[in-house]
């Protein structure tokens, strides 16, 4: 080694001029190589347009005053669903590359190399779970669920924005890894000995290992921290049986959280160990069993799935009983089944390897465990149909997303039984049918209801309605999309073709991989127009305020605030009567009082922790990538500084006065006053003002 | 002999247009053996069974939707109608009940489809041993003493036994119109039962990915009659190279081969050693063992 090669190796470790997807393009121009330097293009040039135009409005110090170090859960919560949208965008391009390569590569090579086609299903695996469906749900029960239960903020309010620093941290190296390096093309779950040195000694599975060890930290934080807020938190008189059915599924994902994400850290960190310092956790020789890993890593995936879908059908059930114009059927029903589903997510985990040679006993008991799952989920959805009979259903952009997932979720549920019993397993395992189930599950059970949800809870957080037909075109997209991609995946399934191929040789596969191909295009419409309604909503958000903050005439807390709420969300903390907190105070004809007094209030003050820990978590997570071990100290030791002087700080909170309070509240409820209740039919036109016919 | 209800035999029917689209593909839905087959005929009961809680869905949502739409003033509208202990019971205990069905098929068919387990046929069965390799199947045949890569060939009506392992990262054998899949893991040995009912070509495939040539990791499995097995046998010993560790070095390379290969002879511990490789112990037993009968 010479000196020269020795000191760039101390400053930038392994990177070389081959590292960049720029110049590997350069020096082999194949189109897979020119697609992967257009997509890191786009990286450089996204990046580079928001630093720009931050910089070219001013904006930095609003940013960081009012964003980055807010640990306001109202705010935390929104920048979670930024992220998830942006992550959202970048998988849903990789999918519809997967599915395009596919649909061309029926004997042919097709556009991409299987590296790449490999390093595709696994950043858009790891990044739909971990960095889009994770912070869209987070973002979501972020915002929500204090506003819902009566608290002001979360229990940690700090802690709640270093989890947001370290998920960011951890989608931010899945961007990187797009410009500088290859990804693993191990797929989303990472299995050894694949991942290996032996086998892989590249950056790829290191940019998966602390990409998801970051965004798993962040996550075990955000379970401790909603669960504890759920405890501790509610406002008098919220009993827990009186809590809106969207804080209960919150709280099952919380614990779920807690007791699953673990799991999954050691698993990245022994699989780390491995490949760092020569450990023989999951190797092949040396008494290493890659058995173990697939058994610390289902432990956590299997809960997983429920930590995903949970949420859903919280916002599920928000969504039915307001549009249905009627209280929830069965709630403790539905709350017992969301806990039994929590419990039972606990005993399944080995159906994902039943074709791993345990003997018959054994996955015959995992199979039955597994199916009984379907018992409460079963439940569930008789539930949700039972509160729209008797009710009056209006079907406007969020239920429209809840009656599609119902009928999705029903087929998704049916291809799950199957996969459930271990001799039908054999068959469709590893195969294309696996891969539709798990999409038919997710898509519907997971992302319909969180477009459900930022369309139902949009007016509360913005002040103003998103468009009604951007949101009809949108919502047609994402189905018939989902249907035209994921239905040919059975059929292909079923007819034996395994998942992650690069290219196939059955012709008779190519009509079914060209349909799945078009579907993939009209799911992208479907995002596409789903960021034309929000531009459209905006330029029109004149017309449509909802300040007075009740658009949907809905029954939970959150709809009794102005929308926006303001930073304290409660003037002073409500006094909870019954279920259906609000939509018993409107049938009380109370809303919109103003408080016998105003006081002082106490808030959190800003904190630049998070960013602090983000920064240089994801700089210690850069470090350990590239060997650049001088910066993964730094990064740790700024890391173990921050958290220690941060524990020296005495300023922890800032009062609000009682009289911007009172100005606050006064002018909305002038605002309110003046207002025009209006009946339902009205509800998406801009007489809606956010007063319901049903409060006065 | 495959019995079937009627409602497995409606299914059949609703489904003729997807299983017409199988033809010429390798689908376990144009099963080749019992083992295929039998899991076809679950597969058909089980949808069959599920149908009790998913058509109530199917037809009662459209029905609710229609009915309790907003503007439909002659449908009576409860806002506070939220419990009903006669469903309570129907939507608790419908679900349980088909779940007791469901549950005593996954426990018999287990039992019965296990891959590990011993299938009677014509004749003793034929012991395979399947070695996954980057990116190539090589399957030895201990008691004939010949080893094939990406080509198994096996007499139709007799059972096939297959022991697995692997020399590189997991992989995953299937032939999907004769049944079953297992995993092949490096250090560990698995078991794969089948039979092929009548003379064919089969495609067999690795379902698990391991890396840039996994796409390309098919084999054919043909059945043949007994006569024409023996004949093969006698080829391959006859006209072809040994498998020798040099030779299997370079095999157990990084590579898709061209075409299968045949080779005429094989070490009888090749497996077993292949299998021992992973496991330190395995050389001091080997070592305990040689000095306890000394």
């Amino acid at each position: 080694m010479t000196s020269v090669h020795a000191w760039s190796y101390w400053l930038i470790g392994r990177i070389d001029w081959h590292s960049f997807a720029f110049v590997r393009a350069w020096r082999d121009p194949s189109l897979s190589e020119i697609i992967a330097a257009g997509a890191a293009a786009l990286v450089v040039i996204g990046a580079l347009a928001v630093i720009g135009g931050v910089t070219w409005l001013g904006k930095w110090r609003y940013l960081w005053k009012e964003w980055l170090t807010s640990v306001d859960h109202k705010k935390i919560g929104i920048m979670y669903v930024v992220i998830a949208l942006v992550m959202l965008t970048r998988a849903l391009i990789e999918a519809v590359l997967m599915r395009t390569q596919q649909a061309i590569a029926v004997n042919h090579s097709g556009i991409l190399s299987p590296e790449h086609f490999g390093q595709l299903f696994s950043t858009h695996g790891s990044i739909m779970i971990f960095f889009m469906a994770m912070p869209f749900l987070t973002g979501l029960i972020n915002y929500v669920m204090p506003l819902q239960i009566g608290a002001r903020d979360v229990a940690f309010p700090v802690m709640n924005s270093i989890s947001l620093g370290l998920t960011a941290a951890g989608a931010a190296i899945m961007m990187v890894s797009l410009v500088i390096g290859k990804f693993s093309t191990g797929g989303w779950s990472g299995y050894p000995p694949y991942t290996e040195m032996a086998f892989n000694s590249g950056v790829g599975p290191d940019y998966w290992i602390w990409a998801v060890t970051l965004s798993s930290i962040g996550t075990t934080m955000t379970g401790i921290n909603f669960a504890v807020t759920i405890y501790k938190l509610r406002t008098a008189g919220m009993h827990l049986f009186r809590m809106p059915l969207f804080c209960w599924t919150s709280l099952c994902t919380s614990i779920l959280m807690i007791f699953a994400m673990p799991p999954l850290t050691l698993a990245t960190l022994m699989l780390a160990l491995d490949r760092y310092l020569d450990f023989h956790f999951f190797t092949n020789d040396l008494g290493g069993n890659m058995m173990n890993y697939a058994n610390l890593f289902w432990l956590f995936g299997h809960p997983e799935v429920y930590i995903l879908i949970l949420p859903a059908f919280g916002v599920y059930s928000e969504v039915i009983s307001t549009f249905a114009t009627k209280q929830l059927y069965g709630y403790k029903s539905l709350v017992y089944a969301t806990m039994a589903i929590a419990v039972l997510s606990f005993t399944v985990w080995l159906h994902h390897f039943f074709t791993m040679g345990q003997n018959a006993n054994i996955n015959a008991f995992f199979g039955i465990a597994t199916m009984t799952i379907g018992i409460p989920t079963g439940v569930k959805v008789y539930d949700w149909i039972l509160t729209m009979y008797r009710g009056r259903v209006r079907f406007t952009v969020p239920m429209l997303y809840a009656i599609a997932f119902i009928v999705t979720f029903v087929i998704g549920g049916m291809s799950g039984i199957i996969l459930a019993i271990p001799p039908l397993d054999y068959v469709v395992h590893n195969t294309l049918f696996l891969v539709a189930h798990f999409h038919n599950m997710l898509i519907p059970g997971l992302l319909y209801g969180m477009i459900a949800g930022y369309q139902f809870w949009f007016p509360k957080a913005f002040g103003f309605r998103l468009d009604e037909r951007w949101g009809r075109i949108s919502f047609a997209c994402w189905v018939t999309g989902f249907y035209l991609a994921f239905m040919p995946l059975y059929v292909l399934g079923a007819m034996g073709m395994p998942r992650r191929m690069a290219a196939v040789f059955q012709p008779e596969y190519r009509p079914w991989l060209l349909i799945a191909g078009l579907g993939g295009f009209v799911l992208l419409a479907a995002l596409a127009s789903l960021f034309v309604q929000l531009w459209v909503s905006v330029r029109k958000r004149e017309e449509n305020r909802v300040f007075v903050g009740d658009p949907w005439d809905s029954r939970a807390l959150e709809w009794s605030v102005s929308a926006p709420p303001p930073e304290f969300n409660f003037a002073t903390l409500p006094e909870v009567r019954g279920p259906d907190a609000f939509g018993g105070v409107k049938e009380r004809k109370q809303a919109y009082l103003p408080p016998p007094r105003y006081g002082d209030i106490e808030m959190p003050a800003n904190s630049t922790l998070g960013p602090v820990l983000g920064i240089a978590g994801g700089a210690v997570a850069f470090g350990l990538v590239w060997y650049i071990w001088w910066l993964a100290i730094v990064g740790m030791l700024i890391c173990i500084g921050a958290v220690i002087a941060g524990s020296f700080r005495r300023d922890t909170h800032r009062t609000i006065p009682a009289d911007e309070v009172a100005e606050t509240i006064g002018h909305w409820l002038s605002r309110a006053a003046e207002a025009r209740a209006i009946p339902r039919p009205l509800e998406t036109t801009s007489a809606n003002q956010g007063l319901a016919e049903s409060a006065t | 002999m495959i019995r079937r209800g009627a409602a497995g035999w409606m299914l059949l029917v609703a489904l003729m247009p997807a299983l017409a689209g199988c033809a010429g593909t390798p689908s376990f839905l144009l099963p080749a053996g019992p083992i295929a087959s039998d899991q076809r005929h679950l597969f058909f009961v089980v949808i069959a069974l599920m149908m009790i809680v998913v058509l109530p869905v199917f037809l009662g949502l459209p029905w609710v939707l229609w009915r309790y739409r907003q503007g439909n003033d002659k449908s009576d509208y409860q806002p506070k109608w939220s419990f009903s202990k006669p469903l309570e019971f129907a939507i608790w205990g419908v679900p349980v009940l088909v779940v007791v069905a469901l549950a005593w098929q996954v426990w018999t068919q287990t039992h019965k489809l296990d891959p590990y387990k011993r299938l009677e046929g014509r004749g003793d069965p034929i012991e395979v041993q399947a070695v996954g390799l980057d990116w190539k199947w090589l399957f030895i045949y201990p008691r004939q003493g010949i080893a094939t890569v990406n080509r198994l060939v096996v007499p139709a009506g007799r059972p096939v036994h297959i022991s697995l392992t692997s020399d590189t990262v997991m992989q995953s054998l299937m032939i999907p119109r004769l049944g079953g899949q297992i995993y092949a893991m490096a250090g560990m040995r698995t078991q794969l039962n089948l039979i092929a009912d009548r003379p064919g070509r089969y495609l067999g495939e690795n379902t698990q990915y391991n890396g840039k040539g996994f796409h390309l990791q098919k084999f054919d499995a043909d059945a043949v009659t007994p006569a024409q097995f023996d004949r093969w046998i006698a080829q391959a010993r006859a006209g072809r190279p040994a498998l020798d560790a040099e030779r299997y070095a370079q095999l157990a390379k990084q590579s898709v081969p061209d075409e299968p290969m045949v080779f005429g002879s094989v070490p009888p511990d090749l497996f077993a050693g292949i299998i021992d490789k992973y496991d330190e112990a395995a050389p001091k037993k080997a070592q305990f063992q040689e000095a306890s009968s000394k």
